[in-house]
């Protein structure tokens, strides 16, 4: 009897998609590390304020005479700097707290739009044809030859210097490698039987679009996702180094190191050395995350 | 096929104009040139002057106008700081550039086909969770940072290679080209080394993603049944399945290592056209600017049109065009 | 002991740079930082250009390393009536292609400069005061100008002289390609790769002091980093434009010597006096954010408050690394047009809270403080500076730093209530009160980098007064008189005046110029 039961809860529990995606999940420990690690840098970033002892975006709360302090020297405002201080003698913690949301929300938050739009157009392209795909593709083209300095420069002339504004650079210059990559995939798939299927049963177009064609495109779009993540992160320290990232005062991660670069040479690793750490811990953690959520997701890994 | 290449033949016109069109509204919204090139004593005179002599006194329309024209005889204008013909600018600088990529390219492939090769077929072992988590170093650390970097270890510590510069130059086709010498190769080496960090992950995890579905494929599957050699197997079915969508997105990443390795280029001073267009976007060269993004739009789409055409000749349920629908 | 391993490193390094070296002491390899353009001395005046241009060519006057004027292709000049100016030539002098160097080669000259096609900055005003041109022998030519001209003198240090035969019709294409690229300069061009190397030679035959160099090879390397580790890996043996973060560690290398000198390049805050005082200043606003109704930079108590507020040689030690001196005017000491009775504002937050109270700002207001971020020597972290020490005093600032490319528009438009910019002057005091204190008038060519759109009829007239006054030592005195009415009315507020530092390898020896020109001749090899 009791033999019944419990292959049965099993099943049960087999049956839902998220319990089984969660065990798939957490085969792997370094996945669920990576996550545990994810969760904390999240927390880090939403929490900065209560933490952080020294609000690095107040230039009342900075000294220049406490600048480019090396780790562990106590400053003028009494507290110490466990790993010193940059030229505006912004303490390098703090500053790293503050700049891991500034780059969570630049990084992620571009990803993101631009995984929308582009997948929805690509999606679009693949499925419609003709001349919507001409269109769609042709603007691609238009956009992966298009310098994202210009398009930042531009930006940043009609609408000014802001964290919202690089967002919006990034999403222009990332939608298309989501939209190409997605037409690509979409392309093999609508052509497979159980699309026509659905296709003969009538279903409306957004939904064999959403439910049928975009989740069979979802392994390759997770890989582009996790590493235009990474992308969009690294894309906004080159945007800081060459002057039109984020606003100076509001530093992100990359900005923090391009603004250590100049010291690199002269031995003051600290500046651009602990912010470079934390871009890393934060990108291999997505990374992994990413990675394994795309071999959970691919129907054709399963066994 | 004919009706098909000529139709994307009259879009890339379409794109080609509508690029020039998008870069005249944008520098002229981003800022005056005159202002950025004249001398800051010079005087009201003197701007006018100058404002006259770059044809920027005319309203927008007009200029675009006069571009136009111009353009259709052959005609891309002058640039404003080298006074020269904008076209010849960029092919001068072309091969400096096209080597670079190339040589990125090559790094890429011979680095990262090994790698994700590997660590596709033992997926669990310890090296390649080693290989796996340093790819994602390759498009996480800033181009700027890294190129420093190795400028440090190799040029100032080790003193190995030159740290900056194009070095000596052969001539092949009328062109000046450095992987001609040794001296031109060793300043190659570090720039096209940084160049291709980004290039070698995405090998990496695009052959390893493909050699993990290839291996649970039913051809793969009866290959090995058969009793083929694992080598036979990974080298020949596998690895020529793999082959088709790496070389498509690394041919794609060429073009765009071509169009914008200005980091690179900068930290190396790598006299390239990613230098010329990050040199002329900040001073507002419109007409370099132009000329320039209308080539690469141009690189762009052709590279797209091999991509299509070679989707569809490797699966035929792509069709080319889809008529009607 | 380690005092003497040190001692025996240090001379054993000394001694392989000078054995290596030794071999080639006939060359040279520099890189300089800003690139240059073209080689057509009159096409772009640009400092890169204009050092590349002072290499190849003359001038009538040519220039010391502080500015002072020196006979160049002239042996002498001076004004034989008010309105006339006598240059006398060097005679024997030959252009690279052997062509002899006469009058009419100058009269060419002049003709030239406002003829160079699609220049976007010419040097015609230097022949525009010049009314017509009067050849007396091969060796003496007049100017004569409509009214006294006193700056003739100065404006010749600027005009590279070509030779009439061989440039008659040679077009900026023939001169960046090098085919017409032939002065009477020292080194004449080998080769050209444009944005990348120009490669020189000695001319043996230079009127002057010989050229140090058989060869040098003239290398552009933008980034900053790269540049100085070109210079530590020995790649290159000359650098300019060191980065002050660099300087501390070049310092201490006993492989690396540099050479400095105080500049001419002011770097000053630029303030709103185009709003009136009962005007909103665009990004002035109370403390809630609200629009304040006035421009209270209109009064000059806000002005001096703002200034004094300002720890000058915090900014200097800190932000600049010593590479700088605090300043309270265009000109530096040793300047003759320099302000002796204005020394730079003293650091008083005190003394700067109360005189806004007075102004009637008990308790502040906020403001933003504009700046590029790629153009000055460590611009937007001298506006992150300012700004930390306004907020001390009560005025809350934000600052913001954008590329010189969409800054340059705005500022020029006067879309600021402040903004940081840099002002490289030539030694005379009438250049930055023409150009930047002098009101807006399009006649007179004034005021034409006047951001702020400052106006004070009494400078105006001062400065009217001086640009006819041949007697120099009473035009100095008018100059000098205008510039400290600026100073005290706080027209700008001056920050600091840059050190110019090249770095170079110990076997070399370069000498300094206040003018930040990096020229191939001023590097030679160090006495040993």
């Amino acid at each position: 009897m009791s033999d019944a039961v419990i292959p049965g809860k099993i099943a049960d529990k087999v049956e839902t998609p998220f319990r089984r995606f969660v065990s798939e999940f957490a085969e792997s420990k370094v996945a669920l590390g990576a996550l545990v690690v994810f969760i904390i840098i999240t927390l880090l970033a939403i929490f900065a304020p209560w933490i952080t002892p020294q609000n690095p975006y107040d230039l009342a709360e900075l000294d220049i005479m406490d600048g480019r302090m090396e780790p562990g020297t106590v400053g003028g405002a009494g507290f110490t700097y466990w790993l010193g201080t940059d030229d505006q003698g912004r303490d390098m913690l703090s500053g790293i707290i503050y700049g891991l949301r500034i780059s969570l929300t630049v990084g992620a938050g571009s990803a993101l739009i631009a995984c929308l739009i582009g997948a929805s157009l690509g999606l679009l392209a693949a499925y419609a044809g003709g001349r919507t795909d001409s269109v769609i593709m042709r603007l691609v083209d238009l956009q992966l030859s298009f310098p994202t300095i210009l398009a930042a420069l531009m930006i940043l002339a009609f609408l000014g210097k802001g964290i919202m504004n690089v967002v919006i650079a990034l999403v222009l210059v990332e939608w298309a490698y989501y939209a190409r990559t997605v037409r690509g995939t979409a392309l093999v798939e609508r052509r497979r039987e159980y699309i026509e299927a659905a296709q003969c049963l009538a279903l409306p177009t957004h939904r064999v679009l959403f439910r049928h064609l975009l989740p069979n495109c979802l392994p390759p779009l997770i890989v582009v996702g996790t590493m235009q993540v990474a992308r969009a992160i690294a894309l906004e320290a080159t945007l800081s180094f060459l002057g039109l990232g984020v606003p100076i005062t509001e530093p992100s991660l990359g900005l923090l190191i391009a603004n250590g670069y100049e010291y690199m040479l002269s031995g003051k690793y600290w500046i651009s050395f602990y912010p470079g750490i934390a871009l890393l811990i934060t990108i291999v953690s997505i990374n992994l995350v990413g990675d394994q959520l795309r071999d959970v997701l691919n129907p054709r890994l399963k066994k | 096929m004919t009706v098909y290449l000529v139709r994307r033949l009259l879009q890339a016109l379409l794109v080609v104009l509508a690029m020039s069109l998008i870069v005249f509204i944008g520098v002229y919204a981003i800022g005056d040139p005159v202002e950025i090139l004249i001398s800051p004593d010079a005087d009201q005179i003197e701007r006018e002057r100058a404002v006259q002599a770059l044809g920027l006194d005319l309203p927008l329309w007009q200029q675009y106008a006069v571009f136009l024209t111009k353009a259709l005889q052959g005609d891309l204008g002058r640039s404003f700081v080298y006074n020269e013909p904008a076209l010849k600018l960029i092919l001068q600088r072309m091969p400096a550039t096209m080597e670079l990529a190339f040589g990125a390219t090559i790094f890429a492939l011979i680095i990262g086909l090994p790698l994700g090769l590997y660590a596709g077929l033992r997926p669990n072992s310890r090296f390649s969770r080693v290989i796996m988590a340093s790819s994602i170093l390759g498009f996480s650390l800033p181009t700027f940072w890294v190129g420093l970097m190795l400028i440090m270890v190799f040029a100032v510590y080790l003193g190995w290679l030159p740290s900056t510069g194009r070095g000596d130059t052969g001539t092949l086709l009328g062109m000046q080209w450095s992987f001609l010498t040794w001296d031109g190769l060793r300043h190659m080496a570090m720039p096209a080394l940084n160049l291709s960090l980004f290039k070698i992950s995405l090998v990496i995890r695009l052959t390893r993603a493909g050699v993990r579905e290839t291996m649970l494929m039913d051809y793969v599957k009866f290959a090995r049944a058969k009793g083929l050699s694992p080598a036979r197997v990974t080298f020949v079915h596998v690895f020529k399945n793999i082959l088709i969508p790496v070389v498509t997105v690394v041919g794609l990443e060429l073009g765009s290592t071509i169009a914008f390795s200005v980091v690179t280029e900068s930290v190396f001073a790598w006299p390239g056209m990613g230098k010329l267009i990050i040199d002329s976007i900040n001073v507002l060269d419109r007409p370099v600017i132009v000329a320039y993004l209308m080539l690469i739009v141009l690189m762009f789409i052709a590279i797209n049109l091999i991509v299509d055409l070679t989707y569809s000749m490797l699966d035929p349920r792509v069709r080319l065009e889809s008529k009607g629908t | 002991m380690g005092n003497l391993r040190k001692l025996a490193l240090a001379a054993g390094t000394a001694f392989i740079g000078l054995s290596a070296h030794g071999a080639l002491a006939q060359s040279v390899t520099m890189a300089v930082a800003a690139p240059v353009t073209s080689l057509d001395p009159h096409y772009h005046q640009l400092s890169p250009n204009n050092a590349v241009a002072d290499t190849i060519f003359d001038k009538l006057v040519n220039t010391d390393a502080k500015s002072n004027n020196l006979p160049g292709l002239a042996l002498s000049w001076r004004a034989v009536e008010p309105n006339v100016w006598e240059f006398k030539l060097r005679p024997n002098v030959r252009f690279h292609n052997g062509n002899e160097f006469t009058a009419e080669d100058v009269a060419f000259t002049l003709q030239r400069l406002p003829n160079v096609p699609n220049s976007p900055s010419s040097f015609a005003a230097y022949s525009r005061p010049i009314q017509s041109i009067e050849i007396v022998d091969p060796l003496t030519i007049r100017f004569r100008t409509a009214a006294p001209h006193p700056l003739m003198p100065l404006d010749m240090t600027n005009v590279r002289i070509l030779d009439r035969e061989t440039h008659q019709n040679a077009t900026t294409e023939d001169f960046n390609a090098g085919r017409a690229a032939i002065g009477t300069g020292p080194y004449r061009v080998v080769s050209h790769r444009s944005g990348d190397r120009i490669e020189f030679e000695r001319n043996d035959n230079y009127w002057g002091d010989r050229a140090p160099f058989q060869r040098v090879l003239y290398r552009m390397i933008t980034n900053d980093a790269a540049r100085t580790a070109a210079l530590l890996a020995g790649d290159v043996e000359f650098i300019d434009q060191v980065p002050t973060s660099d300087l501390a560690k070049l310092r201490q290398d006993n492989r690396i010597a540099l050479s400095e000198t105080v500049g001419l390049r002011l770097i000053f805050l630029g303030l709103d006096h185009l709003r009136q005082a009962n005007e909103n200043s665009p990004f002035i606003t109370d403390n809630d954010g609200k629009p304040l109704g006035k421009n209270p930079l209109q009064d000059v108590r806000v002005r001096r408050a703002l200034s004094m507020a300002i720890d000058r040689k915090a900014i200097v030690d800190r932000v600049m690394e010593g590479a700088a001196v605090p300043a309270g005017q265009f000109l530096p000491e040793g300047v003759y047009t320099h302000v002796p009775s204005v020394t730079p504002p003293a650091f008083d937050p005190d003394a700067a809270r109360r005189l806004l109270a007075e102004a009637g700002y008990p308790q502040g207001f906020r403001i933003q403080l504009n700046g590029p971020n790629d153009r000055y020597v460590n611009d937007a972290r001298i506006i992150q500076a300012v700004g930390q020490m306004w907020t001390r005093i009560g005025v809350r600032t934000t600052v913001e730093a954008q590329p010189w490319t969409t800054f340059v528009g705005r500022a020029g438009r006067a879309d600021f209530s402040s903004h940081l910019i840099g002002w490289g002057s030539n030694p005379d005091g009438s250049h930055p009160l023409r150009n930047i204190l002098a009101t807006v008038t399009r006649e007179k060519g004034w005021g034409s980098s006047n951001r702020g759109r400052y106006s004070n009829p009494r400078l105006d007239a001062l400065l009217d007064q001086s640009l006819v006054e041949l007697d120099e030592a009473k035009r100095v005195q008018l100059v000098i008189e205008a510039q400290r009415i600026a100073a005290e009315d706080v027209a700008v507020i001056p920050l600091h005046i840059q050190t110019n530092i090249w770095g170079m390898r110990r076997h070399l020896a370069h000498d300094a110029r206040n003018d930040e020109l990096t020229r191939a001749q001023d590097v030679r090899p160090a006495a040993r």
